[in-house]
């Protein structure tokens, strides 16, 4: 690989963009594809297909056979509460490779004794959530039980379109989330996307047990396909 | 999404290595069958002192990587290799797990 195409690379990377190295298997010549030359390229089609897998592979092209190499960002984690069931979700997370973020702006809550090596923020989503750059390479978890944190959250995590948003509460909890999110011009097929009750029903107890739950359902979302799911 | 976090960190170590006047090869799992350890897109780097960080099988063949990628940085040609049951040097080397992976090897340069 020549070493301009690396550090390319290696600064989408860091940006959080997405990006495709294209490989000629026969003579190792090689191009980078950023997310705003893709459909531009020859190959858009396949490459479109791949971004949206996010798996790399070798295809037989006009061009050849050649070896794309996909790259997407690494996900992020964002948890509105600091609370007890984020005490075990984010070191589980941290382990998955979830770059964790806890946001609440109940102080007693959002401690460093509590969450040590957790990046916590103090603060109301309206003010925490923007600068986080959250993106659909992020799950968004809301746990606080209180609609005046949880819910501009959830509506921040809808617009960025997260890959996973879940929401801790009981169906009735839920419920009653939906008609005030709905009452704030939310569209159904927008509030479907929201996991309520949150996690895979695992018979869940403790809040260690609920956080492997929920780490199980966001996994689920990430790897497999809306058949794979079924 | 296929997302493996600590890739960011074997990209970032071959163009720090190769920056800081290493030799350095960029080796890759461009295809699997069967039962492989590590997924197509995995990363390994390798400098010429034989140094190296990743993996492209569940350590089963690294080894035989690095032999070739040192092979790599001196000739600056890329090569492909592959292992398996079938192959004649799984046998030396062995994917234990039963599975065959082709691994790209190439210099950063």
């Amino acid at each position: 690989m020549r070493l301009d195409i690396l550090k390319a690379l290696n600064t989408e990377r860091a940006a959080r963009r997405a990006a495709v190295v294209v490989t000629h298997q026969e003579s190792g010549a090689q191009r980078l594809i950023t997310q705003d030359k893709v459909a531009a390229d020859p190959l858009k089609e396949v490459l479109e297909a791949h971004l949206r897998s996010g798996k790399s592979g070798v295809e037989e092209t006009a061009e050849g056979r050649v070896f794309l190499t996909v790259h997407v960002p690494p996900p992020r984690l964002v948890i509105t509460g600091a609370v007890h069931i984020s005490q075990a979700l984010a070191p589980i997370a941290a382990l998955l490779g979830y770059d964790v973020t806890i946001v609440d702006p109940r102080t007693a809550f959002a401690s460093v004794e509590r969450f040590p090596g957790v990046k916590v923020i103090a603060e109301w989503p309206d003010k925490a959530l923007p600068p986080l750059g959250i993106d659909r390479y992020t799950a968004f978890v809301a746990l606080t039980h209180d609609p005046k944190i949880d819910d501009p959250a959830l509506l921040h995590a809808l617009e960025r379109d997260c890959f996973y948003i879940g929401a801790l509460g009981s169906k009735k909890t839920h419920a009653r989330r939906l008609e005030r999110l709905k009452s704030q011009g939310v569209s159904d097929e927008q509030l479907a996307r929201i996991h309520a009750p949150i996690g895979l029903p695992i018979g869940a107890i403790s809040p260690p047990e609920i956080a492997v739950a929920i780490m199980g359902e966001v996994t689920s979302r990430l790897r497999l396909t809306a058949e794979g799911r079924r | 999404m296929d997302t493996l976090a600590t890739d960011t960190d074997i990209l970032k170590a071959a163009e720090d290595w190769k920056a800081a006047g290493r030799g350095v090869a960029l080796a890759t799992v461009v295809e699997t069958w069967g039962s492989a350890p590590r997924p197509v897109g995995s990363n390994l780097v390798i400098d010429d002192q034989g140094n190296f960080l990743g993996s492209v099988s569940g350590g089963c063949v690294e080894g035989a990587v690095v032999t070739e990628a040192l092979d790599v940085i001196e000739s600056g040609k890329p090569k492909t290799l592959e292992f398996g049951v079938a192959d004649e040097t799984a046998w030396k080397v062995g994917l234990s797990c039963g599975g065959t992976i082709r691994v790209f090897v190439e210099k950063v340069e």
